[in-house]
C-alpha cells in the first residue's frame, strides 16, 4: 500500500505552495544579461561593408551599400550572435527582449544618414594641404635625424 | 491463425514527441511485426555543409537537435579541431565539459517526464519538467540560449563562466539533485509506476548486441560501454563510473537514466572545482584539409561525426551517426511480441530523437 502512496508528499506540497509559474505577461519576465532576444543595429555606426550579410548562417540580413539600407528579416534570424561577432564597427547588439509576434514575415530596413558632401577642392584649399604635407615630411625628416 | 490487422500509429502521436510512423501488425492486441517509417522531418542540414563557411556551419550543426544541440555543435568543432590539429585552452574544455553534462541532466529530466507522461501519470511530468525549467534558466543566464546555445568555436567557446556564476550553479544543482532524490523514489519504488515498467521491452545482453543499441538502452542490458570514458573535451580528468543495469527491461533505462542525472551533477562538480583559468579560445587560421572523425556520449548514446576537408572555406561531406538511429532496430525488436497499449512506452524507452536522424 505504501508503495502507491510514494507521490503524496509532493501532491500535498504543490497542493499548498505558490505556482511555480508566472503570470506572464502581467508579470514582466525578467532576462538575464547574456540573454539573446532580438537583434539590434546602430545604424549610424554602420559602413554598410556586409560582413554580416556574409556571415549570417540564415541569411537574414541583407545590406544595400548604395542605398545605405540594412534590413533583416526577422523571423528568419535564428539569434546565433554571429554577426555581433565579426560586425566590424560594433553596431550591432542583442537585445534581451524579443521581438514582437507578427502574423506576417516582415521585414525591417534601416536606412543610414545621408554622407556629408564632400568639401569642394578650391585651388587655395589645395595649396594649404600641400602646404600641410610638406610641414609634415619636415618635421619627419627632422625627427629621423 | 488469429486475424491480422493493421494499425497505423504516428506520426502524430499524443505521447509521440517525435514524428515516427509504425504500421503494427496485430494479432488481437499483441503486435507480430512493426514497419517504420521516417522522413518527416528532413532538413538536409549535412548538405548545406558545402554552401556555408565551415566556421559558421557550427550554427547549422547544433541545429540538427534540439535537445542535444550543445553536443552537436561541439561534436562538429571537435573534429574541425582534429583536422587542424588544434590544441585547444584547457579552460576550454572545462566550460564544455560542464555545458555537456548539463545538456545531459536537461535532456534526461525531459524524457523522464515524457515516460511519466507515456504511462499517464500527468502530476509526476509536471515535476519533472519543472526541474528541468531550473537547468534551462541557467543555460540560458550562461550562454543566451535556452535551447540552442551558440558558445562553441572552432578553437574553444565563445563565453566563459565567471566563478560566482560556477558556485551558483554548482548550488542550484545540489538543490535539484535533493528534489531528484525524493523524486527517484516515485520512479523506482511506486507501485502504479513499476506495474508500467517492470519486464517490459526487454532487450537481453546478446540482443543488445547483436542489434547495436546504444547509450542507455544498451548500458540497461548490462553492457559498460561509454564514450566519455575514451575522453573528450575534458573528460580525461574525471573520476566516474559507468552507470549500468542488468534488468534489461523499461525499468532498467528508466533507472539507468535517473542515475546518469546525479552522475553529471557529481561530474559537474568534480569539472567546477578543477577548472583552470587562463585563455577560452585560440584562433584558427588557414582552411582545413584532411578528414577526422569525432565520437561524443549524447544523452542517447554515442553519435558520431566525420567531416572531410578540401582546402577551401567549404566542406566536402559532414555526417552524423545519430544514437536514435542505432536504437531504431532495438525498439523494432523490443515491440514484436507487445501488447498494443504498451508500444508508446516501447518508443518512449529508446527515448527516439527523429528529427537528429533524420537531420
Ligand atoms: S557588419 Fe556591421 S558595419 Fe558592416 S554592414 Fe553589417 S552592421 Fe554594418
Ligand atoms: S543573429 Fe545570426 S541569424 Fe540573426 S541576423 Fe545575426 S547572424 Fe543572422
Amino acid at each position: 500500500m505504501a508503495s502507491i502512496m510514494k507521490f503524496t508528499s509532493f501532491a500535498l506540497k504543490n497542493l499548498f505552495s505558490k505556482p511555480v509559474t508566472k503570470n506572464y505577461p502581467a508579470e514582466e519576465r525578467e532576462y538575464p544579461a547574456r540573454a539573446r532576444g532580438s537583434l539590434q543595429c546602430k545604424i549610424e555606426d554602420c559602413i554598410f561593408c556586409g560582413m554580416c550579410q556574409r556571415k549570417c548562417p540564415s541569411g537574414a540580413i541583407t545590406v544595400d551599400r548604395k542605398a545605405r539600407q540594412w534590413s533583416i528579416d526577422r523571423m528568419g534570424c535564428v539569434q546565433c550572435e554571429n554577426c555581433v561577432n565579426h560586425c566590424p564597427k560594433s553596431c550591432l547588439k542583442m537585445d534581451v527582449h524579443y521581438s514582437e509576434p507578427d502574423y506576417n514575415k516582415v521585414v525591417t530596413t534601416l536606412e543610414g544618414p545621408p554622407v556629408a558632401p564632400k568639401p569642394e577642392l578650391t585651388p587655395e584649399k589645395i595649396a594649404e594641404l600641400k602646404a600641410a604635407a610638406a610641414a609634415k615630411k619636415a618635421a619627419a625628416a627632422k625627427a629621423k635625424e | 491463425m488469429a486475424n491480422r490487422s493493421v494499425v497505423p500509429f504516428g506520426p502524430q502521436h499524443p505521447v509521440l514527441p517525435e514524428p515516427i510512423h509504425l504500421d503494427l501488425v496485430l494479432e488481437d492486441e499483441k503486435i507480430v511485426e512493426a514497419i517504420p517509417k521516417i522522413g518527416y522531418v528532413h532538413r538536409g542540414l549535412e548538405k548545406l555543409v558545402e554552401k556555408r563557411d565551415f566556421n559558421d556551419f557550427v550554427y547549422i550543426a547544433e541545429r540538427t537537435c534540439g535537445i542535444c544541440s550543445f553536443m552537436h555543435g561541439m561534436g562538429y568543432v571537435e573534429a574541425m579541431e582534429r583536422i587542424f590539429d588544434a590544441e585547444i585552452p584547457p579552460r576550454a574544455k572545462y566550460l564544455r565539459t560542464i555545458w555537456c553534462e548539463m545538456s545531459r541532466i536537461h535532456s534526461h529530466l525531459l524524457w523522464l517526464g515524457l515516460l511519466a507522461d507515456g504511462f499517464g501519470f500527468e502530476a509526476l511530468f509536471y515535476q519533472c519538467w519543472r526541474m528541468r525549467e531550473k537547468v534551462l534558466d541557467m543555460f540560458e543566464e550562461a550562454t543566451g540560449g535556452r535551447v540552442i546555445f551558440s558558445v562553441n568555436k572552432i578553437g574553444g567557446v565563445l563565453k566563459d563562466m565567471p566563478k560566482e556564476m560556477l558556485a551558483k550553479f554548482v548550488h542550484n544543482f545540489n538543490e535539484i539533485e535533493k528534489e531528484l532524490k525524493d523524486l527517484t523514489e516515485v520512479f523506482l519504488t511506486d507501485y502504479s509506476v513499476e506495474s508500467r515498467l517492470r519486464g517490459v521491452g526487454i532487450l537481453t545482453r546478446d540482443d543488445a548486441i547483436r542489434l547495436g543499441a546504444a547509450g542507455p538502452m544498451m548500458r540497461a542490458s548490462g553492457i559498460s560501454i561509454d564514450t566519455r570514458s575514451i575522453g573528450y573535451a575534458a573528460y580525461e580528468d574525471i573520476d566516474f563510473d559507468i552507470v549500468t543495469s542488468n534488468d534489461c527491461d523499461s525499468y532498467a533505462r528508466c533507472e539507468v537514466r535517473i542515475k546518469e542525472i546525479f552522475q553529471s551533477i557529481e561530474i559537474i562538480r568534480q569539472a567546477v572545482e578543477k577548472i583552470p583559468g587562463g585563455e577560452i579560445s585560440i584562433d584558427i587560421k588557414g582552411n582545413p584539409k584532411g578528414e577526422a572523425f569525432t565520437r561524443v556520449e549524447q544523452p542517447r548514446g554515442e553519435a558520431i561525426y566525420y567531416c572531410r576537408a578540401n582546402g577551401t572555406k567549404f566542406l566536402e561531406r559532414f555526417r552524423i551517426r545519430t544514437p536514435t538511429f542505432a536504437n531504431l532496430t532495438p525498439m523494432l525488436y523490443t515491440l514484436k511480441g507487445a501488447e498494443l497499449a504498451d508500444v508508446p512506452l516501447l518508443i518512449l524507452t529508446i527515448d527516439p530523437c527523429i528529427s537528429c536522424t533524420e537531420r
